[in-house]
């Protein structure tokens, strides 16, 4: 029957991985190819709070391609991810929702070779489902009574939504700024807040809870997602597999449903 | 010192309205209390200017009473009526009485002037006044220098004056006293317990006061209400106990020995074993009392002795008692007799001592039980 | 004599030859330097350079200003309500006392960013009974100052029901007797009373409150979100400067620690020498 045969293949597969891995004991791991094969052990990925959706099914997706091999993730802020790569956490892979906190880490020299911007993400208005302000583009935020929370200037999504804002030339008075996407989107969830500039992305994990409206200032304000394979990786092959599992089409697609946007 | 505060000017009103009601003048209660295995059943009456003594052993209630006619604790059942009003359902706040805590419970925060001026200023007069009548009260207590001091800087004396002056500055209908003098010293115990017996025997209306020490009650007190495991035993005046004990624990705190048996003309049979004569000629139950000053011991059966009551005894417990000797004895009757201590010293008595005890039929004391 | 009065403490000279057994003094200097080393590397690595320039700029002082007004308004809102809470709690006898007490301590263990996300779902504009508030009377208090101000009070005044509750319970009750036998109603009598001999206790619990309110930060913003000058408190400012600008950060957290300080040693020299 299918499953009992998936099993035996399941356990020739680890006996050739633990083999493969006994014979790429002597030369050095850092340099050598890419390939399923030579993976093992657990995989540490640092990445950035929005990617969790994404990123959770393509560990789901890496495990399965690599049996034995445990991918575990760190999501959070990308600035306190930075600070703690930078701090000596033992991380394989860095995954950014900003070039400028990538930055933060390449300039440290902990990253291996050069960061690549895998997806780009877009800030769309959050608005209560339905729109019962009639919400449709920046400047109806500006409008007298309405309640409208923007992320801080100091977490990207508020450093994007203020470039946005400028491009538009809106002139906006938020009820709060607020601390990450998160919060801000939450306050529109609870209905709070009318409305929320974040990320589409958002507005997607969020479901039937808010609704999202497009706007044409967010062209200017597209954020560069990168991902890099440290430089004190523990596990530097499965570092590579997951980067490139991330980069494939594979990836692609399971970001896309996300609502990221290829780069 | 003045010894009548309360024919002093001052207004007596601020005071909720009993006394105009029609009943008669005084207290009237019958107190019941039941808490779990605790049952305290006492009728009290007393009319204004008696002084009340409810006197018995720790835990027999006698603090529940004063509780209950305080308003602290809930009557189960029965009724309080104080100059006929009935408080049985009134607030201790309410209610017309002033009480002194065994303790004081003086408001450690205030000056002795703002404890008692507090009743006053409860009861509605205005701070001046209140503040006015206070120092009256502290001037007749002879505290005028104190006014200022806070409770923790005054005398266990000062103290309980000023509690007094606190519980009477509110023109209290019934005055109760939770064991006045327990927390003074034997000294001052002496001079207080005269200055309250004035200030007592000045008060107007009724006065109940609660002890364990039977002097303080006969000094202090007209009438004596004996309370034993919730019960009153016996009631009367201070000499009337004093020569009438009708339970082991009241002849112990006025000094007697106390028996009961049956009556056969000048012999009494005691429940306990031998017989006693006396002079009294009673039939029925009996009580026999006689004080252990009347017992004399001899080393040998004394002969030709006009004693014809003589017990063979041995001695059980000696201690000194003032300028005398107290000796516990047991054997025929168990009785307390004392004598000189040049007396014991020579009957060499110890512990275990076989002695003779007499007694004259003229020294003892019989009366119906 | 024994007035229930408490005698004054005076400070005995320590007996001679008593050293302080290794077994306790290890731990002890374990847990100061634990405590006290983290505070002194904030100091060491201060920007003591940009210091001035970073304390001129006009947000750290409006911010230190809210700071300190929401954190006194949460106090006198804590006592308000929170004395006599204690005094039911520890006066009074009704079922389901116990439970409620615990209730009422819960604030302590529930994540103060939980607590924020509570109060909005009860005070928030289509909160539970916010939005009876927002229909009856226009009002709102997500990001308001008041809001900040009820965050604030939500996680602090467990600590003042506590303490002061603790103070209750040691008092002596008959103290409140002795007043109804004078007159006074039960009201009376813990006003004029019972709070005076509970005093002290209200001051060490009114000053954790106090401590408490001025460092939250989890209710705060998720309630009252961030706005500076109005409800942007210093922890707020913390930690967004955190995320791109830790000198910034340093630099007004030192400040929170200084005033707090001056404000917790004036406190106790006035008021809390008893203590």
């Amino acid at each position: 029957m299918p499953r009992s045969a998936h099993r035996s293949h399941r356990a020739v597969g680890l006996g050739a991985v633990v083999l493969l891995a006994l014979s790429a004991c002597s030369p050095s791991g850092s340099s050598s190819g890419p390939g399923a094969q030579d993976v093992s052990g657990t995989v540490t990925v640092f990445a950035a709070a929005s990617l969790k959706e994404s990123f959770t099914e393509l560990g789901r997706r890496f495990e399965k391609e690599h049996p034995g091999v445990r991918v575990t993730f760190n999501f959070s802020g990308s600035d306190s991810l930075a600070a703690g790569i930078n701090n000596g956490a033992p991380a394989d892979v860095f995954a950014a929702a900003s070039a400028r906190t990538m930055k933060l880490v390449t300039d440290e020299g902990h990253t291996a070779g050069s960061p690549r911007t895998f997806v780009r993400n877009r800030l769309q208005i959050a608005t209560e489902p339905g729109n019962p302000h009639r919400i449709d583009s920046l400047r109806d935020l500006s409008a007298p009574g309405r309640k409208v929370v923007l992320c801080d200037r100091t977490v990207p999504c508020g450093a994007a939504a203020r470039t946005a804002l400028t491009a538009a030339g809106v002139e906006l008075t938020p009820v709060s700024y607020e601390q990450d996407v998160k919060s801000a989107l939450t306050k529109v969830e609870l209905k709070e807040a009318d409305a929320a500039v974040v990320y589409r992305t958002d507005v997607r994990a969020a479901g039937d809870k808010v609704e999202g409206v497009e706007f044409p200032e967010s062209a200017e304000a597209v954020n560069d997602y990168p991902i890099a394979r440290l430089e004190n990786a523990p596990n530097p092959s499965g570092a590579t597999a997951f980067v490139e599992l991330v980069r494939s089409e594979e990836g692609r697609e399971v970001l896309g449903e996300a609502g990221f946007l290829k780069p | 010192m003045p010894k009548h505060p309360e024919t002093l000017p001052g207004p007596a009103g601020a005071m909720p309205g009993p006394g105009s009601g029609p009943g008669p003048e005084g207290l009237d209660a019958r107190l019941v209390v039941d808490r779990g295995s605790f049952h305290l059943d006492v009728a009290l009456t007393a009319a204004p200017g008696d002084v009340v003594a409810l006197l018995g052993p720790n835990g027999a209630g006698k603090t529940t009473a004063l509780r209950a006619l305080a308003g602290l604790a809930p009557l189960t059942a029965g009724h309080l009526r104080l100059d006929g009003a009935d408080l049985h359902r009134t607030p201790p706040e309410s209610r017309p009485v002033g009480v002194v805590f065994q303790d004081y419970l003086l408001f450690p925060h205030l000056t002795a002037l703002d404890n008692v001026a507090f009743g006053p200023r409860c009861r509605g007069a205005g701070k001046a006044e209140a503040r006015a009548r206070a120092a009256a009260w502290l001037d007749r207590m002879g505290l005028s220098e104190h006014a200022g001091a806070r409770p923790r800087h005054l005398s266990g004396g000062q103290a309980q004056r000023v509690a007094l002056a606190r519980a009477l500055a509110t023109h209290p209908r019934l005055l109760l006293l939770d064991e006045p003098l327990a927390a003074l010293d034997a000294r001052t115990r002496l001079e207080v317990r005269a200055r309250l017996r004035r200030h007592l025997a000045a008060f107007e209306a009724v006065a109940v006061l609660v002890t364990h020490d039977p002097l303080d009650a006969m000094v202090l007190a007209d009438r004596l209400v004996v309370v034993e495991r919730g019960r009153i035993v016996q009631e009367g005046t201070p000499s009337d106990i004093a020569r009438h004990p009708r339970t082991e624990y009241i002849a112990q705190l006025v000094g007697l020995n106390l028996y009961r048996g049956q009556g056969d003309g000048h012999t009494v049979r005691l429940d306990a074993g031998p017989a006693v004569s006396t002079t009294e000629d009673l039939s029925g139950p009996v009580f026999v009392a006689f004080p252990p000053g009347a017992v004399t011991l001899h080393r040998d059966r004394p002969t030709g002795s006009s004693a014809r009551n003589l017990w063979r005894c041995a001695v059980a417990g000696l201690e000194t008692h003032g300028d005398q000797i107290r000796a516990e004895l047991t054997g025929e009757l168990s009785l307390a007799a004392d004598l000189t201590t040049v007396a014991a010293a020579e009957l060499d008595l110890h512990p275990g001592a076989p002695v003779w005890a007499a007694v004259k039929a003229t020294q003892t004391h019989a009366y119906p039980a | 004599m024994t007035t229930g009065a408490e005698t004054p403490r005076k400070a005995r000279p320590r007996p001679p030859g008593r050293g302080v057994p290794l077994a306790l003094l290890a731990p002890a200097l374990v847990g100061l330097a634990f405590l006290l080393v983290p505070l002194l590397a904030l100091l060491l690595r201060a920007p003591w350079r940009s210091l001035p320039e970073q304390l001129t700029s006009p947000e750290v002082w409006e911010a230190l200003r809210l700071s300190l007004f929401c954190a006194t308004a949460a106090t006198a809102l804590s006592l308000v309500v929170g004395v006599p809470l204690a005094w039911l709690l520890a006066r009074t006898d009704f079922p389901g006392r116990g439970l409620l007490r615990a209730l009422v301590t819960l604030p302590l263990v529930l994540p103060p960013v939980v607590g924020g996300v509570a109060l909005l779902l009860a005070l928030g504009r289509n909160g539970v009974v916010g939005q009876w508030l927002d229909a009856w009377f226009g009002v709102t208090l997500p990001f308001t100052t008041a809001g900040v101000v009820l965050a604030e009070t939500f996680v602090a005044m467990p600590f003042l029901v506590i303490s002061v509750e603790g103070t209750l319970r040691a008092a002596d009750p008959r103290f409140e007797e002795a007043a109804a036998t004078l007159g006074a109603s039960r009201f009376t009598a813990f006003r004029r009373v019972t709070l005076p001999l509970i005093a002290p206790g209200i001051a060490a619990g009114a000053v954790l409150a106090w401590a408490r309110a001025l460092g939250e930060f989890g209710a705060t913003i998720t309630f009252a979100g961030n706005f500076p000058g109005r409800t942007q408190t210093m922890p707020l400012a913390v930690y967004l400067a955190l995320q791109n600008d830790p000198a910034a950060a340093i630099a007004l957290s030192l400040v929170l620690l200084a005033v707090s300080i001056a404000v917790l040693a004036g406190l106790r020299d006035r008021w809390m020498r008893t203590v």
